[in-house]
């Protein structure tokens, strides 16, 4: 049972493609996951479909200039549309426009090419104790070796957003990641296994979303693979642990 | 918040089944009239540039024309679907940009149903359920038969069945699309999340 959710506020900008990228991934992530979040995403996405094609100042044209379209119009090609009442607008349309994309059958051509943005196929991971299959959000970027340092192992993948890094974090049976913090934010999806932190217990599917107010120090009893996305460097905060600085740069 | 009026609401989704099921070009200008002017005022808003904005309107359209057929998949709203189309063009438009790089992502972060069932399809391991599916396949037409054996059984590839079959590619996976959503609709929502 997933107890750790993003936000509604997060759902309502993943619908609309408005968080940055990393961060999109690692909720479409959790999305796949999640039951609850996808029936949510579904109306935050028909709400901002809305939104967008149906409020009615987006039909007030004033501001839309389809001019350099090379336009007919409709009359012009005496079609007749089905109704237009809500659809008339006092704007030459692209008929032009209209005919290239209806051409694209009549030629027999572009259908070849209609799933070429289609299913990529669901990628398997191996690591030293086995394999895991990989959320599809992940399934076109590269990933490289493990990195591992004791009980703690991470897989960077190859993606470029910024200062933040998105990699594949496997704790062994009873490892445990010192008491830290960070300047930026922490997410961790838990994709395997379990671990316990000062706020809890975590089960797979779980979303956590820390930021620099949060101090905590995970531990493992059965080991646990999560994939996490992490902006800056981690920050030992007890003493002696300040000599894991390798430890906090493996991590992120 | 604005809702939409359910006259024009069904009228938008006839409209999308009819250019699904028989390319209808006066269909398509109702959409195209009623979507365009939105598409490009969204992409002028994400884009703040004229041209790529009308290029988010052409490319948009031209899925809606292509992929009218998924539509019936989809048991939400026209304008939802359509919405998906052009917010997954644009953040794929806004990456390349962005980072140089060639790769799509906008359909592996959000996947339409159609790849949930496929999803499943793959993970499949009952063997009762197996044989659900295999009662379901043999009741499908010939022709989608053929394709839905061949990839999930065969484990040919799309192209070598094309081959095989000797007709386009296009074909091939237009079919496994019908076949597959049939097969959604004889097993019921049980099995689907």
């Amino acid at each position: 049972m997933i107890n750790h959710h993003p936000s509604t506020a997060v759902l309502s900008a993943f619908s609309q493609a408005k968080l940055d990228d990393s961060i999109a991934i690692i909720v479409a992530c959790h999305v796949q996951m999640c039951e609850v979040c996808q029936q949510k995403v579904a109306s935050l996405t028909e709400k901002a479909a809305n939104q967008v094609f149906e409020d009615d100042t987006f039909t007030s044209l004033d501001t839309v200039d389809f001019s350099d379209l090379q336009l007919d119009t409709m009359a012009a090609l005496n079609l007749s549309p089905l109704d237009q009442d809500e659809t008339s607008f006092d704007f030459d349309l692209p008929v032009n426009m209209i005919d290239e994309i209806t051409a694209i059958s009549e030629t027999g051509l572009g259908f070849d090419t209609l799933e070429e943005d289609g299913l990529t196929p669901t990628k398997n991971l191996s690591h030293k104790d086995g394999e895991i299959t990989l959320p599809r959000a992940l399934n076109s970027i590269e990933v490289l070796p493990w990195q591992g340092l004791g009980k703690i192992s991470r897989a960077r993948f190859e993606f470029d957003d910024d200062e933040r890094r998105l990699s594949l974090l496997k704790i062994d049976q009873g490892g445990q990641i010192p008491q830290h913090t960070h300047t930026g934010i922490e997410i961790t999806l838990l994709l395997e296994g379990s671990f316990e932190d000062d706020m809890g217990t975590y089960q797979v599917g779980d979303f956590i979303w820390l930021d620099a107010k949060h101090t905590h120090s995970p531990i493992t009893q059965e080991g646990c693979i999560c994939l996490t996305l992490v902006s800056d460097a981690l920050h030992f905060t007890q003493g002696f642990t300040k000599l894991l600085n390798p430890l906090g740069k493996l991590i992120y | 918040m604005s809702t939409i009026q359910p006259q024009l609401a069904s009228k938008l989704s006839a409209c999308l089944h009819l250019v699904a099921k028989q390319k209808d070009k006066k269909a398509f200008t109702y959409l195209f009239n009623f979507f365009a002017p939105k598409i490009k005022r969204f992409g002028l808003s994400k884009f703040n540039n004229e041209a790529m904005a009308n290029e988010l309107v052409q490319d948009t359209m031209t899925l809606v024309w292509k992929k009218a057929d998924l539509f019936h998949l989809n048991k939400g709203a026209a304008t939802t679907w359509v919405y998906t189309l052009m917010r997954n063009t644009c953040f794929d438009t806004l990456r390349k940009l962005k980072n140089k790089d060639d790769i799509s992502l906008s359909n592996d972060i959000w996947p339409s149903e159609l790849d949930e069932i496929t999803l499943e399809n793959d993970t499949f391991k009952d063997h009762l359920l197996n044989e659900n599916i295999l009662k379901c396949v043999d009741s499908l037409p010939l022709a989608q038969q053929s394709v839905i054996k061949g990839v999930y059984y065969q484990e040919l590839t799309q192209e070598q069945l094309a081959k095989q079959l000797n007709i386009p590619l296009g074909t091939v996976k237009s079919r496994l699309r019908l076949a597959l959503n049939k097969l959604k609709q004889q097993m019921g929502d049980k099995y689907h999340d």
